[in-house]
């Protein structure tokens, strides 16, 4: 399905990114959108937790206009023109692009080397032999091939209605460079901070990691890396990136879009409880959980970590399996927070209704026009 | 006795501390002490000697010393002392020189050039005695997904799995066959294995009627050229089947059980005459294509209603990755390789020496061909051939094992000293004869814990560097070569391997 790069053996391969980041998302569950203040501010609070090395925004509820299209955000690194050419020429031939203009920015902002970063909205142009193949099949694989074969280009996002936009930099300064409070409105926020340990970051590397409409914002090191890899791999998931995070992106569009298990299963599989506790269960779960941790095995997400996954109607919050990385969620109204801290989320919110912190391995999972994510307060700790 | 041959060991006896006891002349099969009452003295032959280490472990005042004779002839780095042996005992005979164990040649051994990582800040590393360190592993195939279904919010598995099994430790008693070895060390495994929640591997040899209902939970009963002890019974008693095809330590040939080793019990087992050899074909006479192959796959899945994982154990040799693949497509739902050091109880030393490959790189490139098709979760894979410690376990389960078989290491902890002359019938610790003055020397209540000490240590260990690695549960460094670096090794080799060098 994907484009799969060719290494003649793994030894080529090259290192994963290690970082520890902070992690900010909101989201309002009555669907009603709003400005990027909270999200600007409570990441602000959280200054530590990143270096200036990375920061990323993704925002759900975008582009009403154009709601019908992919939004493809796309940067071209070190100003390159020739990789915009050879891009737009792809897009000329697999697309139809309806409309295409520079993201702007504010240039008042000096940061780390920016790249070109252009949007273009576009509707799949399949030839006869495509015609069976669903639309996000058509562009994930689209995508995957500019990612892998042109240099200096890099897709930002991919889906309908969302956008993401990143780069070098503390997340206030990216928000201040693209705009975003003075620009942009969307139901979900989500955003991160990064602090790299191994990296100097780039553009492309900083977070959230999106596929079609799904974003990923991460902190934590998977110590599993090297096997969930090599397992999306043989599912033609070629990880570009090297990253945690990529791997935990592909993942979830593996199982959630691809083979359409839902959140509450598919934490399961990243988090999933001790042998011992699943001996203590009843048969039918004894059955269902042990199926998933010998069918899934691979795709266990060993480390420590905490992520924030969203897509259309859903944001997600769900920490490893023995919590070895904090996220705290809080409600207020419609308003639903998840982030790194609690006090980031006091921060922007000082009259807060409830705050917890669910165990390991639970996820949080805040939908539309439901109460769900109460679902994991009295199991909180 | 041949003539012109130096002794292999130098036997050397204090004198003033020998108490004339005569345990030696008792304990030694091969009759090297003899007891001279005129004279109140005991005489060693040289000549008898297989360095066992038997007399000298039982010398209850340490007077004996057993060591290996020096190298006699002009020394020589072409014509090695062993060459010269075989080629003297050879021009005697015309016969093939036989041996037992394992590959003892300096080939490389790649555990010893790979090294293992540990968490250092980015991510912690997990205390298995304070935090829940799983090491559960389940063999056989896996599905693409699993079908849930829900009800009032209540999720059910809806999927029929293929059938896996369970074991507490990645860590299975290889294939040794009653009749290879005595009833009390066959009897001893498939004891520790019960006890530790693991499997053992009845081999070629059948599995006695008696054990069956007692130990068929944790048994691997093998179909292999001979067919010996195979019948429906048989093959629905056990965990999983194993169809032998080939064996790390005589790739490419079959075996031989010599008849006055088939005691009454070993021809019942077997269902044999008594007192016949029974032979082992190289090849398995229905099996001269990979369609074959899979056919008697459905066999045995049809013979079992399809309730047991099918394990198809072949030799490393060159082209291993494609026979893996192609047995994996065949229908079979573990792959058992074993390597170039893998044991036997009789091979002629030509094969064992010379013929497959190392079991590290085998397994590397299977893992990666099963990978690159996208089937490496269709089948596990059981890694074979000298695995001598848990760090080589490990390295092997990183390098894409589901698990590993241990075969030496089990008969080493039985008391196996390595002499190589499993083949001759005359094992002094009593592990691979049927000499029931030999045999009594091992008491499966005894021998079967000093087993289970040694899953449970090596388990331990394993805990130890799993959860040095950041890593709570086995599955997650399962394939994960990130987690070994090279040291010492050619570029081609890691390349093989699949693993930075350290430092990359």
């Amino acid at each position: 399905m994907l484009v799969q790069k060719h290494f003649e053996s793994d030894r080529f391969i090259p290192d994963k990114e290690m970082d520890a980041c902070g992690l900010f998302g909101v989201m309002n569950t009555k669907g009603e959108k709003f400005g990027g203040s909270m999200a600007i501010n409570a990441i602000k609070n959280m200054k530590v937790r990143g270096s200036g090395l990375g920061g990323g925004f993704a925002i759900y509820g975008l582009y009403p206009e154009y709601k019908e299209y992919y939004a493809l955000h796309i940067m071209y690194q070190n100003k390159n023109l020739d990789a915009k050419r050879r891009v737009e020429a792809f897009l000329k031939e697999h697309f139809y692009v309806v409309y295409d203009e520079e993201i702007p920015t504010n240039p008042d902002v000096a940061l780390f080397f920016p790249p070109i970063v252009w949007r273009y909205y576009v509707a799949p142009q399949k030839k006869s032999e495509d015609q069976a193949i669903p639309d996000d099949e058509y562009v994930v694989t689209r995508v995957m091939y500019l990612n892998t074969n042109v240099d200096d280009a890099y897709v930002f996002s991919s889906g309908k209605d969302v956008g993401v936009f990143k780069g070098v930099g503390f997340p206030e300064e990216i928000a201040d460079y693209f705009m975003l409070d003075k620009l942009y409105q969307g139901y979900i926020w989500t955003v991160h901070s990064r602090f790299p340990t191994n990296t100097p970051g780039w553009w492309g590397g900083a977070h959230p990691f999106n596929i079609l409409d799904w974003t990923v914002v991460h902190n934590g090191e998977i110590s599993s890396y090297g096997t969930n890899r090599r397992y999306l791999e043989m599912h033609n998931y070629y990880c570009t990136l090297h990253t945690d995070t990529e791997v935990l992106a592909y993942a979830v569009d593996l199982l959630m879009r691809r083979q359409n298990l839902p959140i509450e299963i598919v934490s399961k599989i990243f988090a999933p409880p001790m042998w011992d506790a699943i001996e203590q269960m009843n048969e039918n779960d004894k059955k269902l959980f042990t199926a998933l941790r010998m069918t899934y095995a691979p795709l266990l997400m060993n480390g420590p970590f905490t992520v924030i996954i969203a897509h259309h109607n859903e944001m997600i919050g769900l920490t490893d399996r023995i919590r070895l990385r904090p996220i705290t969620a809080g409600a207020k109204g419609d308003f639903v927070f998840l982030s790194s801290e609690e006090a980031s989320i006091r921060a922007v919110c000082p009259d807060l209704e409830i705050a917890w912190t669910p165990p390991g391995g639970e996820p949080v999972v805040v939908r539309m026009n439901s109460q769900d994510h109460l679902l994991s307060v009295k199991k909180s700790i | 006795m041949y003539s012109y041959l130096l002794p292999e060991f130098t036997i050397e006896r204090s004198e003033d501390k020998c108490i004339r006891c005569r345990v030696c002349e008792r304990q030694c099969a091969n009759k090297v002490h003899e007891y001279d009452e005129d004279l109140n003295k005991i005489f060693s032959s040289n000549e008898l000697c297989v360095g066992c280490q038997r007399c000298v472990a039982l010398c209850p005042t340490n007077a004996l010393y057993v060591h290996p004779r020096v190298y006699d002839y002009r020394p020589n780095s072409s014509w090695t002392r062993d060459k010269v042996q075989n080629l003297k005992k050879q021009a005697e005979t015309g016969g093939v020189i036989l041996t037992g164990s394992g590959n003892d040649k300096p080939y490389r051994i790649y555990w010893d050039h790979l090294v293992l990582n540990a968490s250092q800040v980015t991510n912690p590393s997990i205390d298995p005695l304070r935090e829940p360190m799983e090491l559960k592993t389940f063999l056989g195939r896996k599905p693409d997904t699993l079908e849930i279904t829900f009800e009032e919010g209540k999720a059910s598995l809806k999927s029929q799995l293929n059938p896996n099994v369970p074991i507490k430790t990645p860590l299975v008693f290889s294939a040794m066959s009653y009749g290879a070895i005595s009833y009390q060390a066959y009897k001893s495994l498939a004891m520790a294995a019960k006890e530790f929640g693991t499997l053992f591997n009845t081999g070629e040899g059948g599995l006695p009627e008696h054990m069956r209902e007692e130990f068929g939970g944790n048994a691997i009963v093998q179909c292999a050229s001979g067919r010996f002890g195979v019948d429906s019974d048989y093959l629905n008693s056990a965990q999983i089947i194993e169809i032998k095809i080939g064996q790390g330590a005589k790739p490419g040939i079959g075996g031989h059980l010599p008849g006055e080793k088939v005691s009454a019990n070993i021809a019942e087992t077997r269902m044999i005459p008594m007192g016949t050899d029974a032979l082992s074909p190289a090849p398995q006479h229905d099996i001269y294509s990979i369609e074959d192959l899979s056919m008697l796959i459905y066999a045995l899945k049809e013979a079992t209603n399809y309730e047991k994982p099918v394990s198809v154990k072949i030799a490393a040799v060159h082209n291993v990755a494609a026979i893996a693949s192609g047995i994996v497509r065949a229908g079979a739902d573990i792959v058992a390789i074993d390597g170039i050091r893998g044991g036997t109880g009789a091979a002629p030393l030509a094969t064992r020496d010379n013929v497959g490959i190392p079991m590290e790189l085998a397994l590397a490139a299977v893992d990666k061909r099963l990978r690159e098709e996208g089937i490496r979760h269709k089948c596990s894979v059981l890694a074979a051939g000298g695995i001598r410690c848990s760090a080589d376990a490990i390295k092997a389960i990183a390098l894409g094992a589901d698990a590993v078989y241990i075969g030496t290491a089990a008969l080493v902890a039985m008391g196996c000293t390595l002499c190589h002359k499993c083949y001759t019938g005359k094992c002094n610790w009593g592990i691979c004869t049927q000499d029931p003055f030999l045999t009594k020397r091992l008491n499966p209540e005894i021998t079967s814990q000093k087993l289970v000490n040694l899953l449970k240590g090596w388990s331990h260990e394993i805990q130890e560097m799993l959860g040095g690695m950041g890593i709570n549960a086995i599955e997650s460094l399962r394939g994960n070569r990130e987690h070994l670096r090279g040291v010492g090794l050619e570029e081609w080799e890691l390349n093989v391997l699949g693993v930075k060098g350290a430092g990359e």
